[in-house]
């Protein structure tokens, strides 16, 4: 038994990873083809990087995810602190549903959805094409909201009600009890909701294709466009730099996670005991 | 609650009640509008009455419903193959040591952060017929296979993309399980088909229902899969949609979406329905 569930969780890795092995080795193929590797060569990645076209997508789609995860963040911690004080059970519910929809609703109906809305709001003031980077920040922004309130509903619920209490006694201004202890205390949620809607910003295509303008593409839309027409081994040079990319951020987050930074905090605290110890 | 901390709670929820009534709210309304309406804005029952009737000329089938049906078909099927191979893996994952299942995790979240355009794309090219699988096949003496453009091609794709999506949520249930019960069924005199009937699924059911609602929703919409690896410019219900879009048919593309959402909702609600007590979750611990 054990072997076997060794062997089978070995087949799905090999099924996960193989089409992806090969994405890497083929982007530095010398020649065009795709099933035959007849040498090493960099020229896919040369150009690449002489797209410019390609090159200003990636620079549009940090500005968009960076744009998007602020202003999602912002929003909605400010949304997850106001529905957890609310008494209203019924508001309560009525916000907690809207955060649903965007979860299970296919992208396909929330981005026909906003589309249909920002080419109805065109035409009212008259605008031939409606839809750009604001749509599409808007669009992001809605997307990523329930993300942000998700991860940082629960956090507020983990709180002591009482330690913002214990700050406005001790003479803290709401303001400040708001800032000094409520935001301290919920700040892993806060970041991962951001990490998330930043992520999530990234990868979208199926909401951005239909809220994007001509003039205004990301990199997912300028993928769709590319891999329209032909196979073109420059598509394997993109994938495998953004595969080292991803992997590299997935180490850097698994060395800094919770585990590790306990046990980094752990040795600290033990150091300065040593030390404590020694000048005693 | 004195009147000042209501304010400031208002304050607090003023721009997200705002952002999701206009952005969230608003536009579901849009579909609707724009699904019940003609170009000049009359209203209509034409566009729900063509998905409905509309027939094909060469065939006389319908063409929506089939189109409909295929989709339903696809993403069913696709699912149910997520379902089978995640499920043991899941399982399997729970029983490594710690450091591995850390290792594993990271395994299976690598291919689902690379964009899925990149995924499919990469099957694109080991399915079509100068591909490499085609080139191991005839390397083998196996002759060539005709993959790229049909429904199988497609449920790879759709199983590719969104396998991850079924494990996780299993996974994370099945982490949480108590491996005493496993034990303790054994003690009682449970064989192994029986312990995982009697207690592993049932336990896994909120993770199960969580991951086929995440695989079945994007697979039953999606529409670059089945453009990369499908054949044909109406294959399934989100080409339509898309489709539509693109040549400007607007009230036709909102009638799809309102009617694919409608079906989706009812669906769900019937789900929760069968498995009980509201959220997914409560229902097993009961």
């Amino acid at each position: 038994m054990k072997t076997a569930s060794k062997i089978y969780t070995a087949f799905i890795f090999v099924f996960l990873f193989a089409p992806i092995v090969i994405l890497l080795v083929f982007s530095f193929n010398e020649a065009r083809s795709l099933s035959v590797f007849s040498g090493f060569s960099l020229k896919w990645y040369r150009e690449l990087f002489r797209d410019e076209a390609t090159l200003e997508s990636v620079r549009n789609t940090l500005l968009l995810a960076v744009s998007a995860m602020v202003i999602s963040t912002v929003i909605g911690v400010a949304a997850s602190v106001g529905i957890d004080r609310l008494r209203s059970k019924w508001l309560k519910t009525a916000l907690k549903t809207a955060t649903d929809i965007p979860m299970t609703n296919p992208d396909i109906i929330t981005g026909i959805s906003l589309m249909l809305m920002f080419v109805f709001a065109g035409r009212l003031f008259g605008l031939a094409n409606s839809l750009s980077f604001w749509t599409m920040l808007i669009a992001h922004v809605t997307f990523c909201l329930p993300y942000v309130i998700l991860q940082v509903l629960p956090k507020l619920r983990q709180m002591d009600p009482a330690l913002p209490e214990a700050a406005l006694d001790l003479g803290c201004t709401p303001r400040q009890a708001f800032f000094k202890v409520t935001i301290p205390e919920i700040m892993p949620g806060i970041i991962t909701g951001a990490i998330m809607a930043f992520t999530m910003s990234l990868d979208d295509f199926v909401i951005s294709y239909f809220t994007s303008g001509a003039g205004f593409q990301t990199l997912p839309i300028r993928i769709y466009n590319m891999t329209k027409k032909t196979v073109t081994p420059k598509m394997y040079a993109l994938a495998t730099l953004i595969f080292f990319v991803i992997l590299a951020l997935l180490l850097i987050s698994n060395l800094t996670d919770d585990d590790a930074l306990r046990a980094r905090k752990e040795r600290r605290r033990n150091k300065t005991k040593k030390i404590r110890g020694n000048e005693q | 609650m004195s009147g000042n901390t209501r304010r400031r709670t208002g304050a607090l929820i003023a721009p997200y009640s705002i952002w999701a009534l206009l952005f969230i709210a608003v536009p579901l309304f849009f579909v609707a509008y724009y699904a019940f309406t003609d170009n000049s804005f009359g209203f209509t029952f034409g566009n729900i009455a063509r998905f409905f009737t509309e027939t094909s000329r060469e065939t006389g089938s319908r063409i929506y419903i089939d189109i409909f049906m295929r989709s339903l078909k696809l993403a069913v099927i696709s699912t149910a193959i997520c379902l089978l191979l995640g499920y043991p893996l899941a399982y399997f994952m729970t029983r490594a040591s710690a450091k591995a299942q850390k290792i594993m995790m990271v395994l299976i979240m690598i291919p689902m952060w690379m964009n899925f355009l990149i995924r499919t794309y990469a099957w694109m090219t080991i399915l079509q017929d100068t591909g490499i699988l085609n080139g191991i096949l005839s390397g083998l003496g196996l002759g060539k296979m005709h993959i790229i453009g049909t429904e199988s091609a497609v449920v790879v794709g759709m199983v590719y993309d969104y396998f991850p999506y079924m494990v996780l949520p299993i996974y994370s249930i099945m982490a949480k399980m108590d491996y005493k019960l496993i034990e303790a069924a054994r003690d009682l005199g449970c064989n192994g088909a029986q312990v995982l009937r009697r207690v592993i699924i049932p336990l896994s059911i909120p993770g199960i229902l969580n991951g086929v609602t995440m695989v079945l929703i994007p697979s039953i919409s999606t529409f670059y899969i089945s453009q990369k690896l499908g054949n044909g410019r109406f294959f399934l219900i989100g080409d339509a949609i898309e489709g539509q879009y693109v040549a400007n048919n607007l009230h036709f593309a909102a009638a799809m979406a309102f009617i694919l959402m409608v079906i989706l909702l009812v669906a769900m609600a019937l789900i929760k329905y069968l498995t009980g007590r509201g959220k997914y979750g409560e229902g097993a611990k009961a």
